[in-house]
Order: C-alpha cells, then sequence, then structure tokens
C-alpha cells in the first residue's frame, strides 16, 4: 500500500524527526489560508501516489500566499501518471544548504532491511546511483538486534561533516528506522534530508511503502488508505480478496496463481489478443471470490470475451465451477465465456459446469486461442 | 533419486484440523507421503482419519513420531511462529505454504531457522513433489510421473501448466519445487539448482521464473558457472505493464528494474534455453535429453 507524502512526514514526526508539517488544502482557497497562517514562503505539492512529481510540474515554490493559491489553481486536478490531483501539500518552504537522501527497504538479495544514505540526495539520487555507485553507502541491519548507535552514527558520518550535525542525523536515522519497523514498511525514505544555513537537519519530503501483509495487525496503518486516489475497480477487487490490475485490452481473463495469471496474459498477446486485466483469485478460493471477479470484469464494456484459466492445487475446481454457475445466474453476462479447468476435484468440476450447460476445456493454448479469436469476432 | 523429500520423509502437517490442512493431508496420504503427525495447539490426543495423531506441540510429533519434516497450514498472523516452533522442534526440513506472511517476520525467521540447521521452503509456495515418492504441499499428484526433468519455479500454477504439458509429452519429474515470490523466502533457485546438480537421477531442469527482482538473473549467472546439466527457462509476465513506481531505494540497491526483457537476456547469456510459451518448454527439455 502506498501512503501519502503528508502522511508519511506524520509518522516521522511522530517519532521526533524534525519535519516542517504544512497542511494538505483541496481547493485554492484553503491553499491560500494555510500559506497566510505558515508565513513566509510556502511549497505546494501535489499528493498522489506517483514518483516524478516535481518533473511533472507538481511541485511548486510560491513567494506570497496569492501565490500559493494560483499554484494550488494550476496543481489540482492536474494529471500526474494516469493519476489525478485531489490534494496538495502547503509546507513552509526550507532554506536549503545541502541535500542528503537515507532510506531503508527489504532487501531481497541480502534478505534484510538495508540502509542506503548519500550526500548527494535531491531527486536525481537514482542517477547518482547509476553513475556513481561509491557515493551510496550500504549497512544491512539485522532487525533482530535493531538499528545500533554505532551504525546509525557511522552513517551519519558519511553525511555530515560538522559533529552537531552528525548527531542529529544520527537520532534521524534511529527514528527512521523506528518508523520503518512500526509501520510494517516495506520502504521508507527521506529525501532530501536537508542541512539549512544555520546547521539545522530536516525531513523535508518522505516516502513509505506499506507491506500489504502487515496490515491485518496494523489498523492504524490501514487506516491511511486513500480510496480515492486508487481505481474503483481496484478497490472493489481488493475488498473482494482477489488482486486486480486494469489493462487497455478486451479479453478479460480470471486466473488463479499471479505467475500463470502473467502466463496467460503473455499468450493472449502471443495469440494476437490484448488482455484486459491481471486478474488473480488466490489460492483456497470460495465461490463468492469467483462471484465477485465476475462482477468487476464485466462492468468493464471493453471485455469482448472472458477467459478462466484455472490449475487447481489449493484452488478447488468445483468451488470455481460452483462460483461461475453461480454468478451467471446472479449477473447478466453478455459476452462469451471460455472455460480452462485442470488439478484438484476437475472431475466435479467438468460435472457441476456440465449440468449448468457450460463445456470446460482442459489445454490453456487452445483455450487462450479461443478466447481471442471470440473476443475479435473471428468465432461462435 | 529426488531432492529434498523420498520415501523416507516423515511428515508431520502444522494445521492439520484447518480447512486447507485436512484437506491436502488427505491428499498426501494418498499420494503415498508417510504423514506421522499433525498438530493442533488444544487437539491433542485425538487423531485425524482415524490414524494420524495429533499433538499440541512440534516437539512432540518429533520426540512420539518421529517426524524429520514439517509443513505449515496456519494463518499469516501465527505462520512465523509456527517456522520458529519447527526449528525448535528440530525439524530438518520446513515447508510454509501460507500466503501473506509479513515480510519483516521472514527477516527473522530466516536467520533463526538457518542458525537451527534447517532447511525453510517457502513461504507462500506449493511446496514440493518427488514423483511417486512424497509430496509435501499442494502441488497436485497426478499432474506428474517419475522422470529425468527436475523443475523449480517461483510460481506455483504455472508449475502445475508445465510439468502437466511434460506429462503429456510422456516426460516426467524428479522432483518438482514450488519456492514461491515472496521477497524474502527460505530456499532459492540457486539452491535447488546445486541439489538437481548433485542428483544423479536428473539429467535436466526447467527453471520458471518471474518478472521483479534479480533471482533469475543470478541464478543464471549461477548455471554458467556451476551446472553442467542442460537448463530450460521461462519468464512470466513478459507483457505486464510497469507499476506506478514511488521511492528510489528498490533501483538504487538492486541497479535493476527486473523485467522480463532483463532476465531472459541473462538466461540467453548464460546458456539456457528460454521458451516463449509454457508449452514451449516440452520441446526444449526433448531436445535437451
Amino acid at each position: 500500500m502506498n501512503i501519502h507524502e503528508y502522511q508519511a512526514k506524520e509518522l516521522l514526526a511522530a517519532q521526533g524527526i524534525p519535519v516542517p508539517m504544512g497542511e494538505v488544502a483541496t481547493t485554492p482557497e484553503q491553499a491560500e489560508e494555510i500559506a497566510r497562517r505558515l508565513g513566509g514562503p510556502v511549497m505546494v505539492k501535489a499528493q498522489v501516489h506517483a514518483g516524478g512529481r516535481g518533473k511533472a510540474g507538481g511541485v511548486k515554490f510560491c513567494k506570497t500566499p496569492e501565490d500559493a493559491r494560483e499554484k494550488a489553481r494550476a496543481i489540482l486536478g492536474m494529471d500526474i501518471k494516469g493519476l489525478t490531483v485531489e490534494k496538495v501539500l502547503v509546507a513552509p518552504a526550507a532554506d536549503i544548504a545541502t541535500e542528503a537522501y537515507v532510506g531503508i527497504i527489504v532487501d531481497r538479495a541480502s534478505k534484510m532491511p538495508v540502509f542506503m544514505v548519500s550526500s548527494e540526495g535531491g531527486i536525481d539520487i537514482e542517477e547518482v546511483a547509476a553513475t556513481n555507485p561509491e557515493a551510496i553507502f550500504k549497512l544491512p541491519v539485522d532487525p533482530r538486534y535493531g538499528l545500533l548507535p554505532h551504525q546509525a552514527y557511522l552513517m551519519a558520518t558519511r553525511l555530515y561533516q560538522d559533529p552537531r550535525q552528525q548527531r542529529a542525523a544520527a537520532k534521524i536515522l534511529q527514528q527512521l528506522y523506528a518508523a520503518f519497523i512500526d509501520a510494517g514498511a516495506s520502504l521508507a525514505e527521506i529525501n532530501p534530508l536537508i542541512s539549512t544555513p544555520d546547521g539545522e537537519v530536516l525531513a523535508i519530503d518522505a516516502k513509505f511503502n506499506i507491506d500489504d501483509n502487515e496490515l491485518f495487525r496494523k489498523p492504524e496503518i490501514e487506516a491511511l488508505r486513500d480510496e480515492s486516489s486508487e481505481a474503483p475497480a481496484e478497490v472493489q477487487a481488493r475488498e473482494a480478496g482477489l488482486t486486480f490490475i486494469k489493462l487497455d485490452g478486451d479479453v478479460g481473463c480470471v486466473v488463479n496463481g499471479a505467475g500463470l495469471a502473467m502466463a496467460t496474459m503473455d499468450l493472449v498477446k502471443y495469440y494476437g489478443g490484448e488482455p484486459a486485466n491481471f486478474l488473480d483469485i488466490g489460492g483456497s478460493s470460495n465461490p463468492e471470490k469467483v462471484v465477485n471477479a465476475l462482477k468487476i470484469i464485466t462492468s468493464d464494456s471493453a471485455v469482448k470475451a472472458i477467459l478462466f484459466n484455472i490449475f487447481g492445487g489449493i484452488t478447488r475446481t468445483d468451488d470455481v465451477a460452483n462460483g461461475i454457475v453461480t454468478a451467471t445466474k446472479m449477473i447478466d453476462i453478455n459476452v462469451p465465456i471460455v472455460i480452462r479447468l485442470t488439478g484438484t476435484n476437475e472431475e466435479i468440476a467438468v460435472k457441476i459446469l456440465a449440468d449448468a450447460g457450460f463445456s470446460a476445456m482442459t489445454d490453456m493454448d487452445e483455450a487462450v486461442q479461443r478466447a481471442v479469436a471470440l473476443a475479435k469476432g473471428e468465432a461462435q | 533419486m529426488s531432492i529434498f523429500i523420498d520415501k523416507d520423509t516423515r511428515l508431520v502437517v502444522q494445521g492439520i484440523t484447518g480447512r486447507d490442512g485436512s484437506f491436502h493431508a488427505k491428499q498426501m496420504i494418498e499420494y503415498g507421503t508417510q504423514v506421522v503427525a499433525g498438530v493442533t495447539p488444544g487437539k491433542g490426543g485425538q487423531t485425524f482419519e482415524g490414524s494420524v495423531p495429533i499433538f499440541n506441540t512440534v516437539a512432540e510429533a518429533v520426540q512420539e513420531a518421529g517426524a524429520n519434516t514439517s509443513v505449515i497450514y496456519v494463518p499469516p498472523a501465527f505462520a512465523a511462529d509456527a517456522m520458529f516452533e519447527a526449528a525448535d522442534a528440530g525439524i530438518e526440513f520446513i515447508v510454509c505454504i501460507t500466503e501473506g506472511v509479513p515480510v519483516l517476520d521472514m527477516t527473522r525467521v530466516r536467520p533463526y531457522v538457518q542458525e537451527k540447521g534447517a532447511r525453510l521452503l517457502g513461504p507462500n509456495c506449493p511446496g514440493l513433489l518427488s514423483a511417486g515418492k512424497s509430496k509435501v504441499g499442494i502441488i497436485p499428484g497426478h499432474i506428474t510421473q517419475p522422470g529425468p526433468v527436475g523443475l523449480v519455479s517461483k510460481s506455483g500454477t504455472l508449475t502445475y501448466e508445465v510439468v502437466y504439458k511434460l506429462k503429456a509429452a510422456g516426460i516426467g519429474t524428479t522432483t518438482c519445487v514450488g519456492i514461491g515470490g515472496d521477497p524474502i523466502n527460505g530456499t532459492s533457485f540457486i539452491d535447488c539448482l546445486a541439489a538437481f546438480e548433485a542428483d544423479p537421477e536428473t539429467k535436466a531442469i526447467v527453471m520458471l521464473g518471474e518478472i521483479g527482482g534479480t533471482d533469475e538473473q543470478e541464478a543464471a549467472a549461477y548455471v554458467r558457472e556451476n551446472v553442467t546439466k542442460p537448463v530450460v527457462g521461462f519468464i512470466a509476465g513478459q507483457t505486464a505493464p510497469p507499476g506506478r513506481r514511488m521511492g528510489h531505494a528498490g533501483a538504487i540497491i538492486s541497479g535493476s528494474a527486473g523485467t522480463a526483457e532483463e532476465k531472459i537476456t541473462a538466461f540467453r547469456e548464460n546458456g539456457i534455453g528460454v521458451a516463449q510459451r509454457p508449452v514451449d518448454v516440452v520441446d526444449l527439455i526433448r531436445e535437451a535429453l
């Protein structure tokens, strides 16, 4: 799950990290009022779940409250990577002397949380990583002991020369680690971590990615979810326990397992079709999941054929068959359905489908080819 | 021969009375796996299907029933402790089927299990099957037969698809291993490649990967240096759209976007035959044999 910058900053501030907070506005007038209250120049920043906001024109410096109002007017409603900006953060503009990068991620390679810090922070940090990797210092953390004080201090000495700033940065790194663990994050970063001309160290921008698997035990983090920033079908799918991603094609796909779902999409394309979605019904599927999957897919008017590709392991194919029969009674489906079922309880599944007037195929390639032909109107 | 499990595997099922645990315990018994015990706290003293003793703890299952391997079907909230418990009880091989285990839990479980000298497979994996000998997990038994191919995969259902197509072509397997696709898991592609290389009955290896991370690239480099047997690969997700990535840390740490294209190139450059469709694995394997 992604959270907004202002929410990430609240998590940092809760640990005691110095963050010039500001407030969120949804209208230009609110932005003006907040800027007036803050006094002095402000930054107006688009709050969307996408990187590269600055480069897209979604982050602006404003000298006056009136300026903040006009910049907010331009940014609100702006489209950034397919997402509409509904909110802006109005935050005090800080005087920047230096920009550093500090981040922590669960690293697949070392199988541990790994800190990365660089004194060359800012929006070009990825370029620094590519062209000058020595400028980035990495430190794995054993989560059984946490970030040790001397480790935090070692990283701080890579960022600053001044002892006062080193102490401040070491403390911020400890607090960032605590925020990362408390939130159940898979990534937490501050970029930039700035120093001011007076020598203060401040977090100016922050990003967190939350591990979805943590949400069951972190209701306070789940509460940060902003459904208005997600596609409605994706919200509906998540509530039904499905993984769904909308695509641009016309062959609706219902598959169990992410790997097979991706391979099915690849095969639709291989045979000249275009998948309308990625949809994984997961394991342990009950009939209700299938009903919900069909509801979501049929609400997309671009879909011209629906393809079920189910290979039962922990998923029982008879559950899927029952779901298909129930769903077709409940909802009006006006497009052809191609069903491919193999694996656990397939004899029962084939019988359930046959009794309801459906035929099931067993070969994946044949089923995909048929669905592609039906979507194109080349088959009956 | 086979890898990791065989006829001598003595299995304890953690969560044997749950919906998934009980269903798949029956399926494993039917396949011929020696299921010697089940564990459900509070149900110790009962029996499963009239023959398998149920214990409150894994430690009792080891002491009383001689279990040496465990399979875990408990909900995500309890999965980490189930893995710790199996390691503490002296289980040598722990297979965690549970999907949705928090990754920070796995950063603690993995080193703990390693220090106890146990091997962990998963979590979020389908388990493994040594054809004609034993199966641990959820891979349907009837879709493969004994033969010369070793298979390792990140994805459960894609594994089924490929072994099913191999069987239709008359080609069987030694062991099929699903390692799971979670960011941190117990057994890697490389662990399985090493085991297949050492197994005299395995004559060729299939490796099924998917987009994300760099495991496949590292495995491909390993194949070049250490594997003498022919390896055939497939990567799922060639048409997956790039996500709306947040933050820079992912790209900084791996120096890779983990695209299908990158992985396919790594396979080709290291002498691994690449199947364009799952069914193409069959022809490539036939040539390799």
